[in-house]
């Protein structure tokens, strides 16, 4: 059964070609039968292979292809590895990317580029699975820029507005950055190691590089480089918000549920490089910390909705990226999965209601939309719930616990970051609420351009009971011995042990936790349909603090003075490039020998026999001169 | 031990060398006069005869100098078949007096001088290396037809077949050059080249 | 008579040759000259031969008679063509091939 694993990869590819090079040719039915089934098959096989492998679990399967290409000792091969952890990023990958192609069915009928979209989306799913599977660094990096590149296409797939090409390119240059930094990485292990095996080289790296040396810490950095731009993790996250000028699909599939949480793969997947380098752990809780927080703030005076779920996904990327930082890796990979439901969910929702809306994106244009459009209401109010952690009956209230109690309990937990990510738990839920309240509460009464339906529907409702259920399979251990997902990736995750095992604390801080969600919603309630006129004069108030927030700290201004600034000003002063100077000096000196030498080409055969004699001459001379 | 062919009973060897060397000078000196002459002459004519001349001495010096093979290739081709060429192709181009006036106007002090003094720094170079790299006097040694026959025709087969190639090529190309082609400009204004 | 004086008949004929082909503007003269320098290189290769008992000499000598039999046969059929195009010997008077 495992030898499936290829063909999972292989119908993505096979959807992208065909429909990359037949797109004029193909009826819209065709083109959407192939995009979503070349999605659809390889959700179905992943069911096959999961089933299987849940059945047998036969530890890591690899399964080799081809050899890509071989330089020296380094042999990269098309070569797929299945674990635990590679095996829920598929399912995630195929799964929710089925449900995003299915939704993206109606979302796109009416755009020009429908074959175009699907032949992108179909290169993306390849390339995320590709990053996955792979079995070396090298292969993975393959698919790690194959998802920067869709990516960036997708971003810009309306690209007769420059404003998304600029987006897309800000998002390319800036990942590109981080990607940088973990080609640089790779090359040290490389160097270090003669292999980028992702097993030989978890095998081989506790031997060769003790805890806390400095190569470890250098290697981990600059992988943590990659992911964080991937992740839009500080500092590289100013991309992120940018990228909403994609189509809604696009932002679901590839800037919520997947391809942002690659980052999260890399450092899940090279956990024990990260183990030898207890510094750098410690960065990443900080880093994700940090970055909740400043996202989570961004988040609250946003009024462009897709934006709020844009800093929401950093904020929730940085919850993981804490519990990466303490140790906590099957909840990051726990949150990571609950993550992809919730905020699939509410960026399709999002983006039928922006569809409905006339492609209005600011929410406090819309407004009473719940009777008009009640399934999106419902299940936006699902993914709602789960994104701020209701307690006990959503799946997010169980991944955020066990990240929130871990960064305390665990082995490098400590109270700070405790309070940084309940901090940002209660800022989710008033962010989550406010949207809510604005978008679907209020007296307002629009006309809807249209109804959803039932391909926008019924993806919504899927995702929704997920959001919902998915929590179940793992439970805090004071409320039920449910385990079934730390179970399951214990066999390519280390357990996180807590060092406190009291349950009376963990009972308190679940208390403490479910309270900043449920005070955040009713602050929302209380701001936004109670009081209204109360934020309003606070943004008029402090303004300044209001500004601040809603260009995301206004990092894109501190960039543009530390880095852009300086860079034109150089490419200013340098206008006539030096160096170009000394090629001008070649060419010309070139120039002017031709003309000299053209000279001596004048068409007598006397002279150059001359020359020829002259030659000679010269040959004589030395021979008799040395 | 046989040094010279011109062995004779009557002296010995010390005069016959003496008065080879001799003849050597002497048709040396022939040698270069005519083939100076040769490069000076306007008439193309003269110029050739001239240059049978030189051809001739130098034949009698291969013959000093122990290759009597050579020698009488020398005359036979050098002097008999490649010069009667020349003579034809002179002939053929009817070169009248005309070209004689022309030839004297192209032949200024000013262009001759300058790569004659080339020429002369040349061979004082020439001189200077030969004379620092003394060779081994061994004196001159007769090489026969015979050994010259064996050799060619059992070393250096695979050249001699080459070499009838090239002539081959060359009887082939002289034929493509001097075959005068009908030009045909168009079939209505048909004009022979004269 | 040595080898030595041998050498430097040789190269006082070439450099006539090379002289005559340097100064003289007609073609036919180019070629006589030609001929000269071929017969000095030939000159030197008898010499060397004799001086050593060694036919190859001789064998060269045969070889650059070969060779200058093709080069004038083919030589004077260009100086014929020459003269039915251009009118002229005057290799100055054809230097259109110049850069």
């Amino acid at each position: 059964m495992q030898h499936l694993i290829g063909y999972i990869v292989l119908f993505p590819f096979l959807g992208f070609l065909v429909l990359f090079l037949l797109n004029r040719y193909l009826s819209k039915s065709m083109v959407s039968l192939i995009g979503v089934g070349s999605v659809g098959i390889p959700a179905l096989l992943t069911m096959l292979v999961g089933l299987n492998y849940l059945n047998d679990p036969d530890g890591t399967v690899r399964v080799e292809t081809w050899e890509w290409f071989q330089a020296g000792s380094l042999d990269p091969g098309i070569t797929f590895l299945l674990d635990p952890l590679a095996l829920i990023f598929v399912f995630i990958v195929t799964f929710v990317g089925f449900l995003i192609h299915l939704y993206s069915v109606e979302f796109m009928k009416n755009d020009d580029g429908y074959g175009r979209f699907f032949a992108y989306m179909n290169l993306f799913i390849g390339s995320m699975l590709i990053l996955v599977l792979a079995d070396n660094l090298v292969f993975l990096y393959l698919g790690w820029e194959g998802v920067g590149l869709c990516s960036f296409l997708l971003i810009g797939f309306w690209y007769r507005d420059p404003e998304n090409v600029k987006a897309a390119k800000k998002a390319f240059v800036v990942t590109r950055i981080g990607d940088t930094s973990m080609v640089i990485g790779l090359f040290l292990l490389f160097a270090h190691f003669q292999t980028l095996e992702i097993q030989e080289l978890l095998a081989a790296i506790p031997g060769k590089w003790a805890e806390g040396s400095s190569l470890a810490t250098w290697g981990s950095i600059l992988l943590l480089g990659g992911a964080v731009g991937k992740s839009a993790q500080l500092p590289l996250q100013v991309w992120l918000p940018d990228a909403m000028a994609g189509p809604s699909p696009v932002s679901a599939l590839i800037h919520a549920a997947t391809m942002v949480t690659a980052g999260v793969y890399l450092i899940a997947r090279t956990h024990v490089l990260f183990l030898q380098a207890p510094d750098v752990m410690e960065g990443v809780a900080i880093i994700g910390a940090l970055t909740l927080l400043i996202a989570g703030t961004s988040a609250l005076t946003q009024t462009d909705i897709k934006k709020v779920l844009a800093y929401s996904t950093i904020s929730q990327i940085g919850y993981m990226f804490l519990a990466l930082g303490v140790g906590a890796w099957s909840a990051a990979v726990f949150h990571f999965m609950v993550h992809a439901f919730f905020k699939a969910l509410l960026f399709l929702a999002a983006g039928a209601v922006i569809l409905a809306m006339h492609h209005e994106h600011n929410m406090f244009k819309m407004g009473g939309l719940r009777k008009r459009m009640p399934v999106i209401f419902w299940t936006f109010l699902a993914g709602a719930a789960s994104l701020a952690a209701v307690p006990l009956i959503t799946a997010g209230f169980y991944s955020k616990d066990a990240i929130l109690w871990l960064s305390f309990a665990g082995e490098k937990g400590n109270s700070a970051l405790w309070l940084a990510g309940t901090a940002g738990a209660f800022i989710t839920a008033v962010y989550t609420f406010r949207m809510i309240f604005v978008t679907f509460y209020g007296k307002q009464d629009h006309e809807t351009a249209y109804r959803p339906g039932y391909l926008i529907l019924i993806p919504l409702i899927v995702l929704a009971v997920f959001s919902m259920l998915a929590g179940f399979i793992e439970m805090p251990h004071n409320m039920a011995h449910v385990d079934l997902f730390s179970g399951f990736v214990q066999f390519s995750l280390p357990e996180a042990m807590p060092q406190i095992n009291k349950p009376g604390l963990e009972w308190l801080f679940q208390g403490i936790s479910s309270l900043m969600t449920l005070g955040g919603i009713f602050t929302a309630y209380f701001l936004y349909l109670r009081r209204p006129e109360k934020p309003r004069q606070w943004a008029h108030q402090y303004s300044r603090t209001r500004q601040f927030l809603l260009e995301g700290w206004k990092f894109d201004r501190l960039y543009r003075y530390l880095v852009i600034r300086p860079v034109t000003y150089l490419s200013e002063v340098n206008r006539e490039d030096f160096i170009d100077r000394i090629y001008i000096l070649m060419a010309e000196s070139t120039r002017w020998w031709h003309t000299l030498l053209v000279k001596t080409q004048n068409g007598r055969v006397r002279w150059y026999i001359m020359g020829t004699a002259l030659g000679v001459l010269l040959i004589l001379a030395i021979i008799i001169l040395i | 031990m046989k040094t010279s062919p011109l062995i004779s009973e009557a002296l010995s060897p010390e005069k016959i060398m003496e008065k080879i060397d001799i003849l050597f000078y002497i048709t040396s000196a022939v040698a270069v006069i005519s083939t100076i002459m040769v490069i000076t002459r306007y008439h193309a004519v003269h110029a050739l005869l001239y240059l049978v001349v030189s051809f001739l001495s130098i034949a009698l010096i291969f013959y000093f100098a122990g290759a009597p093979f050579i020698a009488a290739l020398e005359v036979i081709i050098y002097a008999g078949a490649i010069m009667v060429l020349f003579i034809f192709v002179v002939m053929m181009l009817n070169l009248g007096p005309r070209t004689m006036e022309q030839e004297r106007g192209w032949t200024t002090p000013a262009i001759w001088i300058g790569p004659s003094i080339l020429s002369a720094v040349l061979l004082v170079a020439f001189m200077t290396v030969l004379m620092n790299n003394p060779a081994e006097d061994t004196g001159l040694n007769l090489v026969g037809v015979q050994e010259v026959g064996i050799s060619l025709f059992t070393e250096y087969l695979l050249a001699v077949e080459l070499t009838g190639l090239l002539l081959m090529a060359a009887i082939i190309g002289a034929y493509h050059l001097g075959s005068r082609e009908k030009k045909i400009y168009h079939r209505y204004l048909e004009k022979t080249d004269q | 008579m040595s080898l030595e004086s041998g050498l430097i008949l040789s190269g006082i004929l070439f450099m006539i040759g090379l002289t005559g082909v340097m100064i003289r503007r007609n073609i036919i003269f180019m070629l006589l000259s030609v001929e000269i320098m071929l017969n000095a290189a030939g000159i030197a290769f008898i010499f060397a031969g004799s001086s050593r008992a060694d036919p190859n000499g001789q064998i060269m000598f045969l070889f650059i008679l070969a060779v200058a039999a093709a080069e004038v046969a083919i030589g004077l059929a260009l100086v014929i063509l020459i003269y039915q195009k251009f009118k002229t010997l005057d290799i100055d008077g054809i230097s259109f091939m110049k850069g």
